[in-house]
């Protein structure tokens, strides 16, 4: 049942820390740390990929010479991926930060229970 | 949090029920028995204060009867105190006490929930082929056509450049997008606007004011360092965007160290030196016209490529700094946004706008 769990030993730190950001994610009240675990199960699915793309013994995947070595390369499909996830990632973290930061305007706190109680007082 | 008022009916509620085995009848039942209890103890002192008073009666004068009676009177009313406060209490616990306890029950419930995926796929990755290997299904034919044909159908030595801007360049084109429109939310959300004859209004007033009391006041070895190093920076991340076809690196990252290097020249000399060159207009003309150029340039090449026609776009030789056909305009385009979504944010997120 553990067959490649403990060959595959990047793929397995990568999902930990997936489960560290949910975890912080889900048990977290203030908002900013929210955003913080949002941004480690990002940084944990770039692990994944990044780990996903090596192959033994292999270089980065740029032709040095004028003839290409294709037996030479890893997988260069993950780091394109990786690249989208960072920059939707910065997007994504800026977006949730200024709506944080209109909240905080509002309501003078970053606790989500309090917030959500004051809208309902709102009404 | 707000408990809600039918908190009997709630799922919640009669789960507990139904794992205590009690029904809602049950739960009123008691409900009327606590009532019926404080009654009892009001009439029992009731009772109590009468003996008193008949026991004091035959001492005192009649005089004192009218004391007594208010007395009697008080006592009465602060056992129907006594009683509100009762079920006051009892329709309170949920409020009281439901909040923390779903709490707690939520805090565990999200450490299992978590427990569990963590496990689930820990079980999927010991199922996962072994890393490395240069035989796994993720390793296929794309993958070798990539690596054997890249150098020649894109022109770019670089494999990665060459894929995310020839043979996936619409997928980049959506990733510069979705940056624009990142950029375009946070400035509705935090921009502070001017009014309509072009003075600050007094938010962006207090921002402002309040911006300048964190601001390092002409700190002479940030401004020392950042002589010597912006250039540098800036230059740097120039190189990194210039070489993404040749070298590690391409467009964001560049991007993204010359917005670096211009936050710091904001921090050491302030706002004003920077805004003759990044203001809004500036930023609104050399973050579009950029975009625009991508998509009619991308636009160009896929439809040439659809339609089997020539291109007319020399890919140069391998290897020079000019060559592999579009990938270096396009590295310049994203590098641009990039480098001024970056400051963009940045000047947003302290004090709402250039």
């Amino acid at each position: 049942m553990l067959g490649n769990l403990f060959a595959n030993y990047y793929e397995a730190v990568s999902i930990i820390l997936f489960g560290i950001g949910f975890t912080t994610l889900l048990l977290n009240r203030n908002m900013i740390k929210k955003i913080m675990g949002l941004n480690i199960m990002d940084t944990a699915i770039y692990l994944f990929l990044a780990a996903k793309g090596y192959i033994y013994g292999r270089k980065v995947p740029i032709v040095s010479g004028t003839v290409p070595e294709p037996e030479n390369y890893i997988n260069p499909i993950p780091s394109g991926l990786v690249l989208t996830g960072i920059v939707v990632s910065v997007s994504v973290t800026a977006v949730m930060l200024s709506l944080t930061i209109r909240l905080y305007r509002r309501y003078k706190t970053l606790d989500i229970d309090e917030i959500t109680r004051l809208v309902k007082e709102e009404k | 949090m707000k408990p809600r008022s039918d908190y009997e009916h709630s799922l919640w509620r009669r789960l507990v029920r139904f794992v205590d085995g009690e029904t809602l009848e049950d739960v009123e039942k008691r409900a009327e028995e606590l009532q019926e209890k404080s009654a009892k103890s009001q009439v029992e002192a009731d009772i109590r204060s009468e003996q008193i008073l008949e026991e004091e009666e035959d001492e005192e004068d009649k005089d004192n009867r009218e004391e007594k009676e208010n007395r009697k009177r008080e006592l009465e009313k602060a056992h129907e105190k006594e009683a509100a406060a009762m079920l006051e209490k009892y329709k309170n616990w949920p409020k009281e006490h439901g909040v923390k306890i779903f709490g707690r029950l939520y805090a565990v419930m999200a450490v299992v929930l978590c427990l569990i995926i963590i496990v689930t796929l820990l079980v999927t990755v010991s199922y996962l082929p072994e890393f490395g290997q240069p035989d796994n299904p993720n390793n296929n034919e794309v993958v070798r056509r990539y690596n054997a044909d890249g150098l020649e159908e894109t022109g770019a030595t670089n494999a990665v450049a060459g894929m995310i801007l020839d043979y996936r360049a619409f997928d980049t084109l959506g990733e510069s997008h979705v940056l624009f429109v990142a950029a375009c939310c946070v400035m509705i959300l935090l921009r502070l606007e001017l009014t309509k004859d072009g003075k600050p209004t007094d938010k962006k007033r207090a921002s402002e004011e309040n911006d300048r009391l964190y601001e390092p006041k002409n700190d002479k070895i940030l401004q020392g360092s950042a002589k010597i190093l912006v250039p540098v920076i800036i230059l740097f991340g120039i190189y990194v965007i210039l070489n993404g076809h040749l070298s590690p690196g391409g467009g964001f990252s560049g991007g993204a160290i010359i917005g670096a290097g211009l936050i710091l020249y904001l921090n050491a000399f302030g706002f004003e030196k920077t805004t003759r060159i990044m203001n809004r207009k500036n930023y609104a003309v050399i973050s579009v016209v950029p975009l625009l150029f991508y998509a009619m340039a991308k636009g160009y090449s896929f439809f040439t490529g659809a339609n089997h026609l020539e291109s007319g776009i020399p890919k140069g030789t391998p290897g020079a700094i000019l060559s592999a056909g579009l990938i270096l305009p396009l590295n310049i385009c994203v590098g641009i946004v990039v480098a001024c979504t970056m400051y963009n944010f940045y000047t947003l997120f302290r004090k709402g706008g250039m």
